[in-house]
């Protein structure tokens, strides 16, 4: 089960990708972004990172690399895609999935561990998670307030395709949590992930590749997106 | 040469943070006068020669495909830039 992740130039999190689709059990698979070709490959991360140096807007660059202009098509046709944090505005920026990222509300850069809570489980990387599962996996963003036209935003919950919310603590409790009472990016209604109709392409901010293994990250919770994956591969 | 000159801007229902650390930053010089900042981006695309009205209609092409994402962004102006 061959999975591929891409490189773009400021790419960061590509080998963190790999690795995590090693311990799920798949065979990661380098691709190229100056490449047009996707190395037969039964799936594509487009994993986190600056590509770019996020120059013009987070992703707009990337989005016309030679590899994107085949794995557009792949992703319209039904291979799987995850993006994450980068990976999820060059989602957005080639259109594979509606609405757009700017800034953190709050300006700052976040990098901390992010309570979740899974609203699709019937995607092709959430199919080993339970709808209503809470995890907690790293984020880490500068522009990771995920906006779009209330029509839009209205589509997505009407269709089941929020994948992922922020979980956000309560603000009348006593808690030294610096996000109380808000989501950490401004994100509208609380989207941290989002998935296309076919539930093929899902791209959320935090990052499940770094929550995989025992001694680094929060937890595993990560792992489930990679074992799901493999599974929905098998059963296609 | 001759330049194409391309403004962009957020949509006014898009929050704009950079904008916003501006207008928080101009009190402090003394600027009481200004209730809101928004910040936008210009591009200036250079050609050989004359700016023809094919070079324009590229411009305004690639304003709309690459240089703004229209879901947050307006093409405000896609302008010929006079020659000094």
């Amino acid at each position: 089960m061959k999975i591929g992740v891409v490189t773009f130039p400021g790419s960061l999190d590509d080998h963190d990708a790999s690795r995590a689709v090693r311990v799920a059990g798949g065979e990661p698979v380098s691709l190229w972004h100056g490449d047009d070709s996707l190395r037969d490959v039964d799936a594509v991360v487009l994993p986190g990172g600056f590509s770019y140096g996020d120059y013009l807007r987070a992703g707009a660059i990337a989005r016309f690399a030679p590899v994107m202009s085949v794995l557009i098509p792949a992703a319209q046709g039904g291979l799987p895609v995850l993006g994450i944090c980068n990976g999820f505005q060059i989602l957005c920026e080639s259109h594979l999935l509606p609405g757009a990222m700017i800034q953190n509300d709050h300006r700052t850069f976040i990098c901390r561990s992010q309570r979740l809570r899974v609203e699709n489980a019937t995607t092709a990387w959430t199919s080993d998670y339970q709808l209503g599962d809470e995890i907690t996996i790293p984020l880490k963003n500068q522009d990771g307030q995920y906006v779009a036209d209330r029509s839009t935003l209205d589509e997505l919950e009407g269709e089941g395709r929020v994948a992922f919310r922020y979980l956000v603590a309560d603000a009348s409790a006593h808690t030294y949590d610096r996000f109380a009472g808000r989501n950490p990016n401004g994100s509208y209604r609380d989207i941290a992930g989002i998935t296309n109709e076919r539930g093929n392409v899902v791209g959320l901010m935090p990052h499940p590749e770094h929550a995989v293994e025992e001694g680094y990250g929060p937890s595993l919770d990560g792992l489930k997106f990679f074992t799901s994956v493999l599974k929905s591969v098998v059963n296609a | 040469m001759g330049n194409v000159v391309v403004d962009v801007m957020l949509k006014s229902e898009i929050l704009d943070p950079q904008g916003q650390a501006v207008a928080g930053a101009l009190p402090r010089l003394g600027f009481n006068q200004f209730t809101d900042v928004r910040q936008g981006k210009r591009f200036v695309l250079s050609v050989e020669g004359e700016v023809t009205d094919e070079v324009l209609a590229a411009a305004r092409e690639a304003a709309e495909t690459m240089l703004s994402n229209p879901v947050i962004e307006d093409v405000v102006s896609v302008r010929v830039e006079p020659q000094a």
